[in-house]
């Protein structure tokens, strides 16, 4: 029931000894203040994964090939596993439903030259549908597509970093690019957030590369996409079944860890980043729960002080009716009143210097540190629990006062 | 209810404001018992003013704040205009204390922080009066002891026989049965202490029943009759003659 009285008394009390409240309360306040700027800074820290993470389609597929680590049905160790195209459309009609984009990748580094520039860049031989999985955004020009794959024509799309190291102030589009004596002609160039060295990238059909450079139809390695509307657990289930296809197609061991390698580093970085979550998520409770502790014992401390100053009061109020329940609310009350009031103002604080110094904080990984409107929310009903654990201690003390015993004391 | 009051045990509806038998108290100090009180008797009518008397130590403290129902006797009766007062709750307590009792201390014990009429009111308060009717009520008793021009000051503000009159009206704020002075005159001067006690004479004799511990031979005079005590027992209970207070004023 609300008792307007009791309130009028409480706060009374608290006005007309500021000093006192504001001493209980900045415990409180900077107990809280602290929590909201470490809570800030934490969701900062994983807003900065979050950005990393989604520079690669999360669905993507890295499968990898090697040589044998192990003996199998009567085949030596050390055998070199090599998938070709007819392994690439394998995995296509086994896998079909869950595949959403499939490219080879064959990788090799080169020397790279126009005119007078020159450097040593990564040349991937790729299909169309490795734009979408590497999420390249054309710039300029086009990505290669299939006419180039079907002629195996020497052309090439350029990272957005390699036509300005290489290029300067001019466009690279329709110009000729030397690749250690061949030329390409380049068709189109792109960005990719990612980061720089995703944007110093070359790539040409996967054909031309076999042609000129392999002299068979070897892809190298196998990069995919699956459908996005897998989850994460199905995603690595179907990893699993990948793995174990590839592993009897190409008669490996199951248990050979070195000649069929399905990675994804997505999906693997992503249970990192679930961990590194959960490992804030359970470091940010403590810190803030050691917090508020300190904060509780800090204002516990205090109302036992009050309780102290203001035994001959309580005696009095005693004396002159008080019930013990009375004044358990006082005291009681006036605790939660004083932590709810100074924690807020130590929450808005709080809020106030993230607000100002949140910008500022990119280079040390701190990405729109904020507290959500959720947390405000129960903030409040942990204050007000939190005061009346503080309070309750000091309450008790006092509705056993003995009005004899506190009115002989003055 | 057949029984006539011949044959009952008790009398529910005494004469007396205040009866007390054979009432026993000590306190442990130590691994020994001190015994303050040693088989009490006394009755006070209503509307008598008694003076209890003594030494220090001789347990007159003791039996006002028993009385006051402030502690608890060991052994004996007490009855408070016919109602046992026994085996009391610390919530029965502050009832009781709230309905019968109206205190005035030696150092006022106002609350420093709440005004005059604040002060006067805080009972009415812890009777769940009305804001508004306790404030017109303690304003009524302000003005009753002189101090209406004062309601909203703070008992830092006012001299020690204006915060004992502030005192005096709290005590008379909840209407009590019974006023209860410890040493009311203790802190002040001579002329300030006649006009107090002038004042709690009019308040006799307008019919309070009131009891209070003195020390002081001139102040327990004023009252109607006087009780000394010496080591826990009664050595005298005699009537006197009232000395009225206004004549030195």
């Amino acid at each position: 029931m609300f008792d307007l009285d009791l309130w009028r008394e409480i706060f009374q009390s608290i006005n007309k000894n500021k000093t006192r409240a504001l001493l209980s309360g900045f415990t409180v306040a900077f107990a809280i203040m602290l929590f909201t700027i470490l809570f800030g800074i934490a969701n900062g820290l994983e807003n900065t994964f979050e950005k990393f993470f989604i520079k690669t389609a999360e669905n993507a597929i890295n499968i990898r090939f090697g040589t044998t680590s192990k003996p199998y049905k009567g085949l030596q160790i050390g055998r070199q596993i090599q998938p070709d195209s007819k392994d690439l459309s394998y995995i296509e009609k086994e896998f079909g439903d869950n595949i959403e984009y499939i490219s080879p990748r064959l990788s090799r580094t080169y020397q790279v030259k126009y005119k007078k520039e020159k450097g040593s860049y990564n040349i991937n031989g790729v299909s169309p549908d490795y734009q979408y999985i590497e999420n390249a955004k054309i710039k300029d020009g086009r990505f290669i597509n299939l006419k180039d794959i079907k002629s195996k024509d020497k052309v090439c799309v350029i990272g957005r970093l390699v036509e300005e190291d290489l290029f300067l102030k001019e466009s690279a589009i329709g110009k000729n690019l030397d690749l250690e004596g061949v030329v390409y002609k380049i068709v189109g160039v792109y960005s990719d957030s990612g980061g720089d060295s995703q944007e110093r990238v070359i790539y040409a059909p996967y054909t031309t590369i076999q042609r000129l450079y392999i002299g068979n139809d070897d892809i190298g390695n196998i990069t995919l996409t699956y459908n996005p509307k897998l989850s994460v657990d199905q995603g690595l289930a179907l990893i699993q079944e990948m793995t174990s296809k590839l592993k009897n197609k190409f008669d490996v061991s199951p248990n050979d860890q070195r000649a069929v390698r399905i990675g994804s580093r997505v999906l693997t970085e992503k249970k990192r980043l679930n961990n590194i979550s959960a490992g804030l998520g359970a470091l940010i409770p403590i810190i803030g729960f050691g917090t508020l502790i300190a904060g509780i014992l800090g204002i516990s401390n205090i109302m036992i002080f009050i309780v102290k100053e203001r035994t001959k009061e309580i005696g009095i109020r005693k004396a002159l009716g008080a019930s013990p329940k009375s004044i358990v609310s006082i005291i009681l009350l006036e605790s939660i009143s004083i932590t709810t009031i100074t924690g807020y103002m130590g929450l808005l604080i709080g809020i106030g210097i993230l607000e100002a110094i949140g910008s500022n904080l990119e280079r040390y990984f701190i990405t729109n540190p904020s507290v959500s409107s959720s947390l405000l929310f129960s903030a409040t009903i942990v204050l007000i629990i939190a005061g009346a654990i503080a309070g309750f201690l000091p309450a008790k003390k006092a509705s056993q006062i003995k009005p004899i015993i506190a009115l002989r004391n003055g | 209810m057949g029984l006539t009051s011949k044959y009952s045990i008790f009398t529910y509806h005494t004469q007396n404001m205040l009866e007390i038998r054979k009432l026993h108290k000590s306190y442990p100090i130590g691994d020994r018992s001190l015994h303050v009180l040693k088989g009490i008797d006394l009755s006070v009518k209503a509307g008598e003013m008694v003076a209890i008397m003594g030494s220090s130590g001789s347990g007159k403290s003791t039996l006002l704040n028993i009385i006051g129902m402030l502690d608890e006797a060991d052994e004996g009766e007490y009855i408070l205009d016919g109602l046992p007062i026994k085996d009391l709750t610390e919530k029965k307590a502050a009832v009781y204390r709230n309905k019968f009792l109206g205190f005035i201390f030696q150092s006022f014990n106002l609350i420093n922080y709440k005004t005059a009429l604040e002060n006067v009111a805080l009972p009415l308060y812890y009777q769940g009066m009305k804001r508004k009717e306790r404030q017109e009520l303690a304003m009524f008793h302000l003005t009753k002891v002189g101090l209406a021009d004062w309601a909203t000051h703070l008992p830092k503000e006012l001299s020690g026989g204006q915060n004992q009159r502030v005192a005096i009206a709290r005590a008379l704020a909840a209407n009590p049965k019974l006023l209860l002075a410890d040493e009311p005159t203790g802190a002040l001067d001579s002329k300030t202490s006649h006009e107090i006690m002038a004042f709690i004479q009019q308040l006799n004799d307008e019919g309070k029943t009131i009891l209070m511990v003195t020390h002081e031979e001139d102040i327990a005079n004023m009252c109607k009759r006087i009780v000394r005590l010496r080591d826990g027992v009664i050595m005298e209970d005699t009537k006197v003659t009232q000395l009225r207070a206004e004549q030195y004023v």
